[in-house]
């Protein structure tokens, strides 16, 4: 455990005990990212160690999400990662007794491992995975949709460990049948009713399959921490986020697309044919939202920079495209009249983010917004507007814009 | 100093008096509270006793509707979950029905209209088009 990392979390059980007006008994040999039901509702910047600067959009359940000028680093540090939760964090986590179990109509037997099972029997791996929310840059569309209004922050690239989920399901041995996966998380309804999930998604079984596709106990060479899913979270890199369950106590291989809470209806949902803005769309039109579009951010400078005339520029961000990789970045200063390239580098691994950065000259003085946008292995770029209206509002991939005054 | 006729005495009387008053105000106005907010939902049978949330009345727009509006859309999500959200009336009632169907929200009766009201006036949409002019800027002198 380094400095910083004993320092946060000393820190942390500092604010428990003071919040609680008691001191903590047994303190010291609470389990990382434990805390007391006491705490659901207090102050979620030190709860989760955030950034003072991330957004807070919902305090019951907790959403958070970060500005783009956050997420300037190559991997994103749990202090700078969005949080989207569907119901209340599980109150007491015991690692020690936690278990995951293989179900479904599509396994061979059920099987039930022990976290430490998982950590002492299977491989571990790591990869930088891209955990993008779909609903990132909701706010934006016109008519409005429901649900938490994101703009740029609901997406992050950190380095995921654990053990591949195909290891896990060769182990447990699966059936031909088995067409997907889904997950069930030990976070509880917001009503309070036990008999509902507040959330239970998953992956075709082709995407299960893959060497990317984890069982994760560690993020960033720590364990998970509280609000992104310990002690073991489901993680799909490219798809939309919530196919990567957090809190994870049962994976059930299905003979049929899974239809657990949130995989019917309109949840996680487009049109499956595009409609005009508004449009009611039913449930039968509506199609499963797999891999994540192509898209950008500048993570440098934050937007509103003020230079002087003649200096040159330098801006950088992070480009992605779901499953696929990004074959270039361009950028315009003039509205999107004109296109340059970026510098682009390879992805560390499939499904990670990707990082450009280029050198920009200005003509003259004035307002200027300089306007980035990538381009996926297929040739498909981000737009400038907004993509097609749907009535959750996902997938707005319009590209990122900051605003740089020259004086 | 302790005789009546003092005038700084009197001050002392009336203020004693003033604090009197100003405390049954506010124990009445506990009670009111109790009343309005937490009486309703030990009474529900959706909500069990531990789990009681005040309702959460932070950041909703002043007016007619608002403690109902806060009484009976607060108790699952926070107040944040409205007030971040703009749609037509026939919107805000989807979005009810969509709870009632799906999520344990009860039955508003009369209540309905107060909150589609409220929930009209003060939350409906502004027409965006497919890209907004960049808004709020905070301007800064970037360093070298």
């Amino acid at each position: 455990m380094n400095q910083r990392r004993k320092f946060l979390k000393n820190a942390s059980l500092a604010t428990i005990a003071a919040a609680l007006g008691t001191e903590l008994a047994f303190a010291e040999s609470m389990p990382f990212g434990y805390m007391p039901v006491a705490f659901q509702e207090q102050d979620p910047y030190k709860l989760f160690s955030k950034e003072p600067e991330m957004v807070l959009l919902n305090d019951r359940p907790w959403n958070m999400e970060a500005q783009a000028h956050l997420l300037d680093d190559e991997i994103t540090p749990a202090s700078k990662m969005f949080i989207r939760c569907n119901g209340k964090i599980p109150a007491d986590i015991d690692e020690s007794s936690w278990t995951l179990t293989v179900a479904g109509e599509s396994v061979s037997q059920e099987k039930t491992y022990t976290l430490q099972e998982l950590k002492t029997k299977f491989k571990k791996h790591s990869y930088q995975l891209t955990l993008e929310c779909a609903g990132n840059g909701r706010s934006e569309f016109d008519p409005p949709a429901k649900g938490n209004q994101w703009t740029i922050g609901a997406v992050s690239c950190a380095n995921w460990s654990g053990l591949r989920l195909k290891d896990l399901l060769d182990d447990v041995g699966i059936e031909d049948n088995a067409v997907y996966i889904g997950y069930y998380g030990k976070d509880t309804h917001l009503s309070g009713d036990p008999n509902k999930d507040p959330i239970s998604r998953g992956v075709p079984i082709e995407k299960a399959m893959l060497e990317e596709t984890l069982i994760a106990y560690e993020m960033n060479g720590e364990p998970i921490p509280l609000a992104h899913g310990y002690p073991l979270r489901l993680v799909a890199g490219g798809y939309p986020a919530s196919a990567s369950g957090k809190w994870i106590d049962k994976i059930v291989v299905r003979d049929q697309v899974h239809d657990g809470t949130k995989m019917t209806g309109q949840a996680y949902r487009v049109p499956c044919d595009p409609v005009a803005p508004g449009a009611e769309v039913s449930n039968d039109d509506m199609c499963i939202i797999e891999s994540m579009p192509v898209k950008s951010i500048i993570t440098y400078p934050k937007s509103g920079a003020i230079i002087k005339e003649g200096r040159e520029l330098e801006i950088r961000g992070h480009a992605w495209a779901g499953e696929l990789s990004v074959q270039s970045v361009e950028y315009s200063i003039d509205f999107g009249s004109t296109w340059q390239s970026c510098s682009l580098k390879e992805a560390s691994n499939r499904l990670a983010w990707q990082h450009f950065s280029t050198q920009i000259k200005f003509p003259r003085t004035g307002y200027y917004e300089v306007w980035a946008r990538a381009k996926d292995q297929n040739g498909k770029q981000q737009p400038m507007i907004l993509p097609g209206w749907n009535p959750k509002g996902y997938l707005n991939n319009a590209c990122h814009r900051i605003a740089i005054k020259v004086v | 100093m302790s005789e009546s006729s003092n005038p700084l005495e009197l001050v002392r009387k009336l203020l004693s008096v003033i604090y009197t008053v100003l405390g049954l105000i506010v124990f009445a106005g506990l009670i009111l509270i109790y009343a309005v907010y937490i009486e309703p939902y030990e009474n529900s049978d959706v909500v069990t006793e531990t789990e009681i949330v005040k309702p959460d009345v932070d950041g909703l727009v002043e007016g007619e509707g608002r403690e109902v509006v806060a009484t009976n859309c607060t108790v699952c999500h926070s107040a944040k979950l409205i007030t971040q959200n703009r749609a037509t009336r026939e919107g805000w009632q989807n979005m009810i029905r969509w709870m009632q169907e799906t999520q344990n929200l009860w039955q508003l009766g009369d209540n309905e209209v107060v909150i589609l009201d409220y929930l009209e006036k003060y939350y409906a949409p502004e027409a965006k088009g497919r890209r907004q002019a960049l808004k709020n800027i905070e301007w800064y002198e970037l360093e070298d």
